[in-house]
């Protein structure tokens, strides 16, 4: 016996696409055939499964324009520096890992884009954990370096001291005056404004 | 990236200064476009016009004539219009409390004048890649404080 089958293309894919996303659990809206709207932030190990997984259909995910190679380098470190179990990892295997490019090839895309070089970045990165850390005022330099899996409170200042120019100390009392000269200012435009 | 630049802010009153980082800026590789004012004035009323392309980074003198460095700092920081510029600091020798100042009034970075052309392309060139990472990345404003 023999069958024939008669395709709506469309129909097909947009089914294809759906069933996908909500195999995956991800909310969206259909923009149209071809455009998809993630409603919430998309993880990155579910976006990876969710474009393989559309692979085998032979449907391609186009990369965002603004989502380019050097956001996902960017948003993976971000991504390792704030889990706890990633922190202690090498920053190219977990890149390599994640983005499935060779970490040479990372390496000197981001180089060419961003002046700066990958291990920069992470550095400029941890730093700026470090400042929000101290700036919150509820662990001290011990704790910090532990958490952010600094080998010591030597190499945490060190590095603080090589980055930014200032000793973790003198940050913090900036940062502090900082505080309370925006919060006379605030009170006094509050006065003027009742006057 | 080629039609990315920077526009980049100097505000300086010593023609020798003024000269220096230009050539200095001119030869990195970072593509930015440099506006130059002779005092703080001059740099208000173009920050403060209409027609005026917001600048991403400003390298401001604190000893100026007319209207000198902190003035500007605290006007512009009072304006919520330039919450996002960035503002260096690029003066000679001041004291450590002086310093303090201008970070407590909003500065991001505090440069003392290098003494030779190639430190100060290095420093520049220093200064342009951390706030190209403010420019491009989700990194916290509060805290952009620099010392270089």
């Amino acid at each position: 016996m023999k069958i024939y089958l008669k395709y709506n293309y469309k129909v097909v894919c947009e089914t294809l696409v759906r069933e996908q996303l909500e195999k995956f659990n991800i909310p969206w809206s259909a923009i149209n055939s071809s455009e998809f709207e993630i409603l919430d932030g998309l993880p990155e190990e579910t976006k990876f499964s969710l474009i393989q997984s559309l692979k085998n259909y032979g449907i391609t995910v186009l990369d965002d324009q603004k989502e380019t190679l050097v956001d996902r380098i960017k948003n993976t470190i971000d991504e390792m520096l704030n889990d706890e179990n990633a922190r202690h990892l090498k920053v190219s295997s977990y890149l390599s890992d994640k983005l499935d490019y060779t970490y040479s090839y990372l390496s000197s895309v981001f180089s060419e884009n961003t002046y700066s070089s990958i291990e920069n970045y992470l550095i400029l990165r941890k730093v700026d954990l470090v400042k929000e850390l101290l700036q919150e005022g509820n662990l001290n330099l011990t704790e910090i370096a532990y958490r952010l899996n600094y080998s010591s409170v030597s190499h945490l200042s060190g590095q603080f001291k090589k980055t930014t120019g200032l000793t973790p100390s003198s940050f913090q009392r900036i940062m502090k005056r900082k505080k309370s000269l925006n919060a006379y200012i605030d009170k006094t435009i509050k006065l003027v404004d009742e006057q | 990236m080629s039609n990315n630049f920077l526009n980049v802010v100097l505000a300086d009153d010593d023609e020798d200064d003024r000269f220096l980082f230009k050539e200095a800026i001119k030869q990195l590789s970072i593509q930015t476009r440099l506006l130059l004012f002779n005092d703080g004035q001059e740099l208000m009323n173009y920050l403060f016009s209409d027609e005026s392309e917001r600048p991403n980074l400003l390298f401001l003198d604190l000893n100026m004539p007319v209207k000198d460095g902190m003035q500007c700092l605290r006007e512009i920081r009072q304006n919520e219009a330039f919450k996002d510029l960035a503002i260096a600091i690029y003066s000679t020798s001041s004291t450590e409390q002086d310093i303090e100042a201008t970070f407590i009034y909003g500065a991001n970075i505090y440069i003392n004048k290098p003494s030779s052309f190639a430190k100060l392309k290095e420093v520049i060139e220093k200064v342009l890649q951390v706030n190209w990472q403010y420019h491009t990345s989700n990194m916290n404003r509060n805290t952009f404080l620099f010392r270089f």
